[in-house]
């Protein structure tokens, strides 16, 4: 069984078909990336498993149970995780903060007891602090990890955001174009960390990416859409090499 | 400067910096809990008029300035305070109960007004939460037998642990009551930003798309935060009733939700040091304004005649000066001056100017 399966996915946007009878699996372990030209669907594919959007038909299953019976704020407990393309960071709390809240689908105490701040809130707080800061370590936040969002270069919100998404401890990654707007030295270490993210971690990534050297460098499987279809899908050399992606993205030969 | 090297979790999570910060605060704390024997009866009796009003704030300061959603109805709350805790004790539900039970309907009430609330942002939830305001006037006429209507209610001295609190014979008690609470509601306050559920409201108010992303239930966050809102002003609303000892459905007119809302904006949107502030501005400036009237009047030989709407034109200049000038609030000005002291010579005019953010992604839905 794959970790996230698309069924015959459709969703329409009144007359726009945004995602036409998509299909497609995510195997635990690998790292899938999603690429098309802009308009494909490919956010929007994020946003469906994120529930943000209700398919107009198909199925979404994850590690077994059915998405779309649960709410947006449930598909973080069952361990997905994602970054936003244009960065949704919490932006008048500290990065620290920010990676606390990732932690939020473990808390187990309740409203009164962290009014007291019983010592099971104590524990639960370290043990989350724990997480946080080897989280930290790991993306070299440490310059940053009592400095406020607002204030942070866009670079460092990128990676704040992944830092983020990894607090929750996630079975599944998503990344919505986590090179865009980054230098070639911070695409570079986004590489690395993607790797290791798979490799250490040992978390599913599923990336839109835009960066297609990003792409081929770490993704086992490509996902190739143009209007909410898939048009290839397959390694990152063969899609690339798919007359029918070189056409939606170069055209027809005249 | 003083840097504080961290080698313990326990120092993020502990309320206080460092062992410097934490005797500031206790040795405010000891003069604060002494002053009945510094202060005569009338400065004490405004001193506890700004706690009280603190107490509100820090109600409001929950909903509007750590989960972003402005209200313009929390006198509401304060009457529903105010009256569930005096028909209580007409009822002769002892003090002790009467009290916390106060703030925990006016908490249930609010948190059941939040279902339908839940929907609106911004400018409409505004709209929305002073239409109960103005509502609240009514429901109290028409609901006379209970609530006594326009003729109003009495409450007189109360008894806690067989301690007689009467605001006029025993102002010191009554002072030290108010006090107790506002320690506990602060304590309380600060253990909640610094445990899950407030960091969940901080994300509300951040990013409701992102919180969501990463399992915060956003509807059950804003409900919590209204009901523990509602509930510490409930608590403030009861006491209010008890420091008035008369009042009527005029008493908690929205012209003090306003009052309400702008006294957590001039004290600093987001830090309980904000809400204190911002009441010690809203206690204190009647009785400024009266002072220096007088003052104008004896210097220059003015008449001693009330200027009608003075009080709340001068309010609205501060407010309107705050907005323009210090939109963070006298906390926010505080840093500042602090960071400038700190870091004497090297402060930068523009430190604490803030890249507000890239583009955002546009609603969802």
């Amino acid at each position: 069984m794959s970790l996230l399966e698309f069924e015959n996915v459709t969703l329409k946007f009144g007359g726009l078909t945004a995602v036409n009878d998509l299909s497609f699996e995510v195997e635990e372990g690998e790292v899938f990336a999603i690429v098309g030209p802009n308009g494909a669907g490919k956010s929007t594919v994020f946003n469906l498993i994120s529930r943000f959007y209700d398919p107009y038909a198909g199925r979404i299953r994850f590690d077994g149970h059915d998405l779309l019976q649960v709410k947006p704020s449930g598909v973080a407990a069952y361990g997905v995780a994602r970054t936003f393309q244009n960065i949704e960071l919490f932006d008048h709390a500290t990065v620290l903060d920010n990676l606390l809240v990732g932690r939020h689908r473990h808390r187990r105490t309740s409203l009164l007891s962290e009014l007291f701040f019983t010592p099971s809130v104590k524990k639960q707080e370290l043990q989350n602090r724990h997480v946080v800061e080897e989280i930290i370590d790991f993306l070299d936040l440490q310059p940053y990890r009592d400095k406020m969002i607002a204030g942070l270069p866009y670079g460092v919100r990128k990676v704040v955001e992944v830092a983020r998404a990894l607090a929750t401890e996630p079975k599944l990654l998503l990344l919505d174009e986590p090179a865009s707007g980054l230098s070639v030295e911070e695409t570079t270490d986004m590489r690395w960390w993607i790797d290791d993210i798979r490799r250490q971690m040992g978390i599913t990534v599923l990336m839109v990416e835009h960066d297609m050297g990003l792409v081929s460098g770490v993704s086992d499987r490509v996902l190739a859409m143009a209007d909410g279809a898939k048009l290839a899908l397959g390694t990152p050399a063969e899609v690339q090499s798919d007359p029918a992606v070189i056409e939606a993205y170069l055209g027809r030969a005249a | 400067m003083r840097i504080v090297f961290k080698t313990d979790y326990m120092q993020d999570i502990r309320p206080w910096k460092d062992g410097h910060q934490l005797s500031l605060y206790l040795i405010l704390l000891a003069l604060v809990v002494v002053a009945p024997w510094i202060l005569n009866d009338f400065y004490l009796g405004e001193l506890t008029n700004v706690l009280i009003w603190a107490i509100a704030g820090l109600g409001l300061m929950i909903l509007t300035g750590h989960t972003g959603q402005a209200s313009l109805g929390h006198a509401a709350f304060l009457a529903m305070g105010c009256y569930a805790n005096v028909i209580l004790l007409e009822q002769g539900v002892p003090f002790v109960l009467a009290f916390p039970l106060a703030g925990l309907i006016t908490g249930i009430v609010g948190a059941l007004v939040a279902l339908p609330a839940m929907r609106l942002h911004g400018i409409y939830l505004a709209i929305f939460t002073m239409a109960l305001s103005i509502l609240v006037d009514d429901i109290i006429v028409l609901t006379e037998p209970w609530s006594g209507g326009v003729s109003g209610k009495y409450v007189g001295p109360v008894s806690l642990f067989g301690l007689e609190i009467d605001r006029w014979g025993t102002p010191w008690a009554f002072y030290w009551l108010v006090l107790g609470v506002t320690v506990a509601v602060t304590l309380g306050y600060i253990n909640l930003l610094r445990s899950p559920m407030g960091r969940s409201f901080i994300a509300v108010r951040d990013s409701e798309v992102s919180a969501q992303a990463m399992g915060v239930d956003v509807a059950r966050t804003k409900t919590m935060s209204f009901g523990l809102s509602c509930m510490v002003t409930g608590w403030a609303g009861a006491l209010m009733g008890l420091y008035a000892t008369v009042f009527n459905n005029e008493t908690f007119t929205v012209i003090i939700s306003i009052q309400l809302l702008m006294m957590i904006v001039i004290g600093g949107l987001g830090s309980i040091h904000g809400a204190f502030l911002g009441a010690v501005v809203i206690g204190f400036l009647p009785q400024f304004l009266s002072i220096s009237k007088e003052y104008v009047g004896m210097v220059f030989g003015g008449s001693s005649v009330a200027i009608p709407g003075l009080e709340v034109g001068v309010f609205g200049l501060i407010l309107i000066a705050f907005i323009l000038f210090e939109p963070m609030g006298l906390y926010g000005r505080w840093l500042k001056i602090r960071t400038w002291f700190e870091l004497f010579p090297f402060y930068r005019k523009d430190m604490f100017k803030r890249q507000k953010s890239y583009l955002k992604t546009e609603r969802l839905r």
